[in-house]
């Protein structure tokens, strides 16, 4: 265990001794306020009727507008995560620091477990920082318009531990990534073609056509709006049947784990020249 | 500082795809001596020394510390020390935590990369980011990489690539003070050139293969000793010289005898009456074995 204890805290120093982290961080928590801001505003002066609606009546019954809101954090914010791990375990190839990195230490699968840990952490560091971003900007909106920002309220609490959770999660699918993918830029075209174009548009073609049903709720971002509970997405479009939340949590461990250790034997264990 | 142990190199050899990089070297470097492991450019030097650090696994054959391989070793970083090229470092990070984050995976005092940015001449560039560096400052970084847990063994790749002279300079005192330490050092080098003031052994590989080790003087093989000579009367000299039974041939320069002694030129010189504007003996016998032993890649 000493050991590992040396390798987590080489990790994290690795992490914090370059910019990366808060740059990444910086941009999430403004775009995470920014869009909760707004759209907290549009749907509680709808819900007010301050903005007039129309036929509108806000959000659809089953949807409260704080979990909805905040829930931002993690419905968009998510790729954040995602790029931090992917770009921290493809610097190790792009640099060439995996020799130094196997010199210090040998063990290479303690080497990739710390590393996977550590981003788990910084990870479930990125879901609070989303939150105070979503919750600060969407919480103001819904109070400036007169409505309750609910932020100790079952459900949000419920929320807040489940959005860490997630994002934590979701950046050791970004390590999983990083090493099967070592290319530092194909890694960052595919996290975010898949995020934001493949996987929303597979959730809606799930929604419409019947044999892509039953596989569409163990997308990984299926399985991460199952876990938090609550996302727009499930609002917008082809609602499929989610998973429990907690069967939403195991199916992302294991699209980590299983990333990981592929990475692992195609990448990471290959001779270092 | 941990006592230099002998690294052991036994019938090691490596094929990438349907490249055999290494084939069955079998030598061993010896603890107290500055060993030059010399070959041309792609003679399997770098992936020879990667193999004893356990960073490329070998198709067969061992290397080892004392019959230890390095992913056994109880404490890599304080047993080795090693720098292999220049570019691996990450350029956002600053030299100290460079130095920081590795000594943290060895469990090192984080003293020890202060330490040893000075000792390479960089404490006051520490806190600047590696990515501003020159490659001479990358060369010292990697250096002190590698010296950052006081280790007993040194494994270097081409540590003076890229310095200036006095860098080079003050490399070759540093391994000089090392070996007299009693440390192993191994120092891989394509020019003899480069390390032949400062080495002690030398193991020369070529194409993969082990050409030639032992001390550096037993690289001297060959006795061609020649001697240019040069002086007004061109032909005179070049007749006298032919007559007394040399081997002249003509160069730009003036002519070059082989197989001949100065003194022994310039008594036949004297003895025709020949005038003499310029006599010198070429003593290149250690590049002149070292580039008849690796052949037509020594030229590169």
């Amino acid at each position: 265990m000493k050991n590992l204890s040396s390798a987590l805290a080489s990790e994290v120093a690795k992490l914090v001794s370059v910019r990366l982290w808060w740059v990444l961080a910086l941009i999430m928590v403004g775009y995470v306020a920014v869009v909760a801001g707004g759209l907290a505003t549009v749907f509680a002066g709808i819900e007010t009727g301050k903005i007039p609606g129309g036929e509108a009546h806000g959000l659809p019954p089953g949807f409260p507008l704080t979990t909805t809101v905040y829930s931002f954090a993690t419905s968009i914010g998510y790729v954040f995560p995602v790029l931090l791990g992917a770009l921290a375990a493809t610097a190790e190839f792009r640099y060439q620091t995996l020799t130094p990195t196997f010199l210090a230490d040998p063990r290479r699968g303690r080497v990739l477990v710390a590393k996977s840990l550590t981003l788990t952490g910084f990870g479930a560091a990125y879901g609070v920082i989303a939150l105070v971003g979503s919750m600060a900007a969407g919480g103001l909106a819904i109070a400036l318009f007169g409505l309750d920002p609910a932020f100790l309220s079952d459900e949000v609490l419920t929320l807040i531990w489940r959005s860490i959770i997630v994002m934590a999660l979701w950046a050791a699918i970004g390590v999983g990534l990083g090493v099967l993918v070592p290319s530092q830029v194909a890694a960052i075209v595919i996290v975010l073609a898949f995020t934001q174009f493949v996987e929303p548009l597979l959730r809606t073609a799930a929604g419409f056509i019947d044999w892509l049903e039953p596989y569409g709720k163990f997308l990984p971002g299926s399985a991460s709006d199952a876990l938090v509970g609550s996302s727009v997405f499930t609002i917008m479009g082809g609602s499929t049947a989610q998973l429990e939340w907690w069967q939403g949590g195991l199916v992302l461990l294991g699209y980590a784990v299983l990333a990981t250790v592929g990475g692992f034997f195609t990448s990471w264990r290959r001779d270092v020249t | 500082m941990t006592a230099g142990v002998p690294l052991h190199f036994n019938a090691l050899s490596k094929r990438f795809g349907d490249v055999a990089a290494v084939k069955d070297l079998t030598f061993t470097v010896e603890p107290g001596r500055v060993t030059g492991f010399l070959g041309p450019n792609g003679a399997g030097k770098t992936t020879t020394m990667r193999m004893l650090l356990g960073l490329v696994t070998p198709t067969a054959g061992t290397a080892t510390f004392d019959g230890i391989a390095y992913r056994d070793l109880p404490s890599p970083m304080t047993t080795v020390g090693a720098a292999l090229e220049a570019a691996s470092f990450h350029p956002g990070r600053s030299a100290f935590n460079h130095l920081a984050v590795y000594a943290r995976a060895a469990a090192i005092p984080l003293e020890a990369a202060r330490v040893a940015l000075e000792r390479v001449g960089l404490a006051e560039y520490g806190s600047r980011r590696v990515g501003g560096y020159s490659l001479g400052m990358r060369q010292r970084l990697g250096l002190a990489f590698a010296l950052l847990g006081d280790p007993g063994v040194l494994v270097l790749d081409e540590p003076v690539n890229g310095l200036d002279p006095e860098g080079i300079k003050w490399t070759r005192g540093f391994l000089r003070h090392m070996a007299d330490e009693g440390r192993t050092v191994m120092v891989s080098s394509h020019l003899l050139s480069e390390v032949a003031q400062s080495v002690d052994e030398v193991v020369v590989i070529t194409h993969g293969e082990l050409a030639h080790t032992g001390p550096l003087s037993s690289l001297d093989m060959t006795e061609t000793r020649e001697v240019l000579v040069d002086g007004p009367d061109r032909g005179s000299l070049q007749n006298a010289l032919t007559e007394a039974g040399y081997l002249v041939s003509e160069l730009r320069s003036g002519l070059l005898v082989s197989g001949a002694e100065a003194s022994d030129v310039g008594h036949v010189a004297f003895a025709a009456g020949v005038e003499l504007s310029a006599l010198s003996q070429k003593r290149s016998g250690l590049e002149d074995s070292f580039l008849a032993l690796v052949g037509e890649g020594g030229s590169l």
